[in-house]
C-alpha cells in the first residue's frame, strides 16, 4: 500500500550567498506534505540558512543573495506576500523565547495581530494551540502567569503553541531541543510526531539520533551541498555515500 | 603571615575603603545639601504656615507686609513643564523608535550625534534663541502684547528635554532582545506591528523612565526658562500668558535678599519644594529603570 506523496515544497537549483561566502550550492529537493523532513549536517552546512530562506527571514539580511526558486504548493515564494508567507511557513528557534507576556497573551499574540479580537474565539485558539503542543494540562490553571516562569521544555512547547495559533501549513524546527534536557526533548519529539498528521514539518538537528528517531526522510548536507537524501531508515542503515556514513558514525562533524 | 601577604592585605583594605568613600561621597553631599536647604528654609514656616506658603495666591516678597504664596509659581512650573512634556514626549519617543528600529546605520549615527549635540548646547544659548526668535514669532502669530509666555517656555524646554528622552528611550529599545523581534516577524508580523506591539511594549518601563528623567530636567531648568517665560508671578489662565516658575524665582531674587531674612528663607523653602519634586520624579524613574533590567 504505497501512496504517492503530495509535494508541498519544491526547491529548485537553489543557492544562497552571504556576501562572498556561499552557504548553499544548487540545492534540489522536494518536501512532502505531512512528513517530518529532517536535515542533518555539521556546522556551516547551510541547514539554518535554508530554513531562513523558506520563510524569507533571510531577506532581512542586507548581504543575502539567492538564485534559484522555492515553490510552495507550486507557487513561487517570491510572489507570495511576505507576511502571509511567514504565517504559512512558521519557524521554531533553537532557544525558546517567550514574549514578555502571560502564557495566554503569548499564544493570543499572533491571532490578535492578524485581527482576531473576540475574546471567546481567542480563548478557543489558545486552548487548541496548547493542547496540540501538549502543554495544556501543565498550564491550564495559570494561563495568566508570565510565560517566563515556565521551564525550558515548557517554553519551547509554548513557542510551538504560539506558532500553531496562527495556523501555519509548514513548521520548521531549527534545532528545537539543543537547549533542553532529555525528558523535555522526548516531549518535544512526541509533539512533532503528532503534529505531522496535520502539518508539514522540517526539522533541522545536530542530533543525529534525533533524526533517526523522528524523521520520515532525512537529508544530509555538507558545506552547502546535498550529499544524500533518503528515507531515514535507509539513510541510517545503508548510506550510499561514504561521507554520510562517516558523519553518522561520528567520524567527523 | 609573612610580610608580603600582610602588605597586600593592607593595600587591599586601603583601596577598598577609598572606593567606598568615593561612592558614599555623593550621598553625603546630597544629604548635606538637603540639610542646608532645611536649615535655611524652614524658618519661613514660623511666620507663614505651610498651607499658606503652598496655596496662597500672591507672591509679593518685597511689599509691606510681604506675602509669600508660591501657588502662582508652582502653577507656572507645572504649566511650562506640562507643555514641554506634551511637545517633547511624542516627538522624543517617535525619534527614539526611528533611530533604534528604522533608521539605516548611517542616518542613525548622524541623528545620534545630532541629539548629543543638542544636549550639549548651554541652556543660556537655548534661552537666548527662544527669546530672540521664538518670542517675537509667538507674539505675531497669536497677536499678543508679549511673546514671552508659558508657550514659549514650553517649546524651549521641550528642546532641552528631548535629548534625555531620546537617548534613554533609544537605549531601552535597543536593549530589547533580538529574539522578540525574530519571533514576531516569524509569525508574520509586519515591521510596524513588531516595533509597536513587541519592541515598544517590552521597552515600556525604560521609555517611561526616559520621559521622567526628561521631565525632571525640565522642572529643574532655570536659565532658559527665566529668559523666555516673561516672569510674571501671576496665576496663569492659559499658555499665552507670561508665567514665572519656581526655579526662575529663586535665581532672579536671590541676589536681592538679606541673608537670613524672611525673603531669603522663603527662597530656600522654594528650593526644598523643588528638591522634593525632582527627588520624587527621579525616584519613580529609577524604579522603572530597575524594572526594565529584571
Amino acid at each position: 500500500m504505497v501512496e504517492t506523496p503530495t509535494i508541498k515544497i519544491s526547491i529548485r537549483n537553489f543557492s544562497i550567498h552571504f556576501g562572498d561566502t556561499t552557504a548553499l550550492k544548487g540545492l534540489n529537493l522536494d518536501i512532502h506534505r505531512n512528513e517530518i523532513f529532517t536535515i542533518i549536517g555539521p556546522a556551516n552546512s547551510g541547514k539554518s540558512s535554508l530554513l531562513q530562506s523558506l520563510n524569507r527571514l533571510n531577506d532581512l539580511n542586507p548581504v543575502y543573495k539567492k538564485t534559484g526558486t522555492i515553490l510552495i504548493d507550486n507557487q513561487d515564494i517570491d510572489t507570495i506576500d511576505v507576511e502571509s508567507l511567514r504565517t504559512r511557513v512558521s519557524i521554531v528557534f533553537a532557544l525558546p523565547f517567550p514574549l514578555p507576556l502571560s502564557i495566554f497573551d503569548n499564544i493570543a499574540y499572533g491571532p490578535r495581530m492578524h485581527g482576531i479580537k473576540n475574546k471567546s474565539k481567542l480563548t478557543e485558539i489558545v486552548e487548541k494551540g496548547l493542547r496540540e503542543a501538549y502543554l495544556w494540562d501543565e498550564v491550564k490553571d495559570r494561563l495568566d502567569s508570565p510565560a517566563m516562569n515556565l521551564s525550558g521544555g515548557q517554553q519551547q512547547r509554548l513557542c510551538i503553541a504560539r506558532i500553531l495559533a496562527v495556523e501555519p501549513e509548514i513548521i520548521m524546527f531549527d534545532e528545537p531541543t539543543s537547549g533542553l534536557d532529555p525528558i523535555s526533548t522526548a516531549r518535544v519529539e512526541e509533539t512533532l510526531r503528532i503534529l505531522k498528521e496535520r502539518y508539514t514539518i522540517i526539522l533541522v538537528t545536530n542530533n543525529v539520533a534525533q533524526a533517526a528517531r523522528v524523521g520520515d526522510r532525512t537529508a544530509f548536507l555538507l558545506m552547502g551541498e546535498l550529499i544524500e537524501l533518503n528515507e531515514t531508515k535507509r539513510l541510517f542503515t545503508m548510506a550510499q555515500d561514504k561521507r554520510t556514513d562517516d558523519y553518522l558514525t561520528g567520524k567527523f562533524g | 603571615m609573612d610580610i608580603r601577604t600582610r602588605i597586600r592585605k593592607i593595600r587591599e583594605f586601603i583601596i577598598e575603603r577609598m572606593i567606598f568613600l568615593s561612592a558614599i561621597l555623593s550621598i553625603i553631599i546630597v544629604a548635606l545639601i538637603f540639610a542646608f536647604l532645611l536649615k535655611e528654609g524652614l524658618s519661613i514656616f514660623w511666620r507663614v504656615p505651610l498651607s499658606d506658603f503652598l496655596f496662597a495666591r500672591n507672591w509679593y516678597p518685597i511689599s509691606e507686609p510681604p506675602q509669600f504664596g508660591i501657588l502662582p509659581l508652582i502653577l507656572g512650573s507645572i504649566l511650562v513643564t506640562a507643555g514641554a512634556g506634551i511637545i517633547s514626549i511624542p516627538i522624543g519617543i517617535a525619534s527614539a523608535l526611528f533611530i533604534a528600529e528604522i533608521a539605516p546605520r548611517k542616518t542613525k549615527e548622524v541623528m545620534k550625534a545630532g541629539i548629543e549635540l543638542l544636549a550639549a548646547i548651554p541652556s543660556v544659548v537655548i534661552g537666548f534663541i527662544g527669546m530672540i526668535t521664538l518670542g517675537p514669532l509667538i507674539k505675531t502669530i497669536f497677536n499678543l502684547p508679549t511673546g514671552l509666555t508659558a508657550l514659549s517656555g514650553s517649546i524651549t524646554l521641550a528642546f532641552m528635554a528631548m535629548p534625555t528622552i531620546v537617548s534613554i528611550a533609544e537605549d531601552a529599545i535597543t536593549a530589547v532582545p533580538r529574539q522578540y523581534r525574530e519571533a514576531a516577524i516569524a509569525m508574520g508580523a509586519t515591521k510596524w506591528q513588531t516595533t509597536w506591539r513587541i519592541v515598544a511594549y517590552a521597552a515600556r518601563p525604560g521609555m517611561l523612565a526616559a520621559v521622567m528623567l526628561g521631565i525632571g530636567r525640565v522642572i529643574g531648568e532655570t536659565m532658559a526658562v527665566m529668559m523666555v517665560t516673561g516672569n510674571a508671578a501671576l496665576i496663569p489662565h492659559s499658555f499665552l500668558q507670561p508665567v514665572r516658575t519656581l526655579t526662575a524665582t529663586v535665581a532672579a531674587e536671590m541676589g536681592e535678599t538679606v541673608q537670613g531674612g524672611e525673603h531669603y528663607a522663603a527662597l530656600f523653602a522654594i528650593g526644598i519644594v523643588l528638591f522634593i519634586i525632582t527627588f520624587l520624579i527621579n525616584g519613580a524613574a529609577d524604579i522603572y529603570l530597575n524594572k526594565t533590567k529584571k
